[in-house]
C-alpha cells in the first residue's frame, strides 16, 4: 500500500520535472529559463528524499540540503546578473 | 510496516507530488513571465514541503533533518522568487496584455522623482561652493 502510493508520487514528480524541462528548452526569455531551473531543483529535493527512503540511507537528506542551498545561491546570482548589479 | 502513520505519510507525499506536477503544468501553460513565476514557485514550495512532511511521517527517525530541510525550503524559496520577479520588472520585461494594475511601477516612479530632486539639490550646493 505505502510503496505503491510512493511509486505513484515518484511518477508524478518525474512528470513534473520533465514538464518544466519543456519550458527550460522552449522559454523565450532568460527569466523563464531561470524559473524553470528553480522549479526543477525544488522538485528534485522531494525526489532525492523519496530515493533516500527507498534505499534507506539518511545521507541523501544531507545531499538534498546542499543541493537546495546551491540552487538558491545560483538563482540569486543569476537574478543579480540580470539586474546588472553584479 | 503499514501502520496508520505510514499510510498518512504516503497520502501526504502523493498530495505533494500532485502539487509539484500542477506547478510544472502552470509553468508550461501560463502566458507571461510573472504568471510563470507565481504559478511555479508557490506550488512547488507547497509540494516539496508536503512531500518532505510525508516522508517524516513514514520514517519518524529522520524527522529532525527533514524539519531542517522544510524550514530551509520555506525560508529561501519565496526570497528567490521575489528577487527574480524584481529583476524581471527592472529589465522591463513586458506584462501580459490583460494585466490590470502595476503597483511597483508607481512606486519606482515616485522614488525616481525623489532621488532626482536630491541629486539636483546636491549639485546646486556644489555649484554654490565653487
Amino acid at each position: 500500500m505505502v510503496s505503491i502510493l510512493l511509486y505513484i508520487s515518484l511518477g508524478f514528480m518525474l512528470l513534473g520535472i520533465s514538464l518544466s524541462m519543456i519550458r527550460f528548452i522552449k522559454g523565450p526569455l532568460s527569466v523563464d529559463r531561470v524559473i524553470s531551473f528553480d522549479v526543477m531543483t525544488v522538485g528534485s529535493l522531494g525526489l532525492i528524499a523519496l530515493i533516500a527512503f527507498f534505499t534507506n540511507r539518511i545521507i541523501y537528506i544531507d545531499v538534498a540540503l546542499v543541493y537546495g542551498l546551491l540552487s538558491f545561491i545560483g538563482v540569486l546570482i543569476v537574478a543579480r546578473y540580470l539586474e546588472r548589479g553584479l | 510496516m503499514d501502520g496508520t502513520l505510514q499510510i498518512i505519510g504516503a497520502i501526504l507525499t502523493l498530495i505533494g507530488s500532485i502539487f509539484l506536477f500542477l506547478g510544472s503544468l502552470g509553468l508550461v501553460r501560463m502566458p507571461d513571465s510573472y504568471n510563470r513565476i507565481q504559478a511555479g514557485t508557490k506550488a512547488s514550495t507547497l509540494g516539496t514541503i508536503l512531500t518532505l512532511l510525508g516522508i517524516a511521517f513514514i520514517n519518524p527517525d529522520w524527522t529532525g533533518k527533514l524539519i531542517l530541510l522544510i524550514l530551509f525550503v520555506l525560508l529561501t524559496n519565496p526570497i528567490s522568487s521575489n528577487v527574480l520577479a524584481r529583476a524581471a520588472h527592472y529589465i522591463n520585461i513586458p506584462l501580459y496584455k490583460k494585466t490590470v494594475i502595476d503597483k511597483l511601477k508607481k512606486e519606482e516612479t515616485i522614488k525616481v522623482n525623489v532621488s532626482e530632486d536630491k541629486i539636483n539639490t546636491n549639485s546646486d550646493k556644489k555649484e554654490d561652493k565653487q
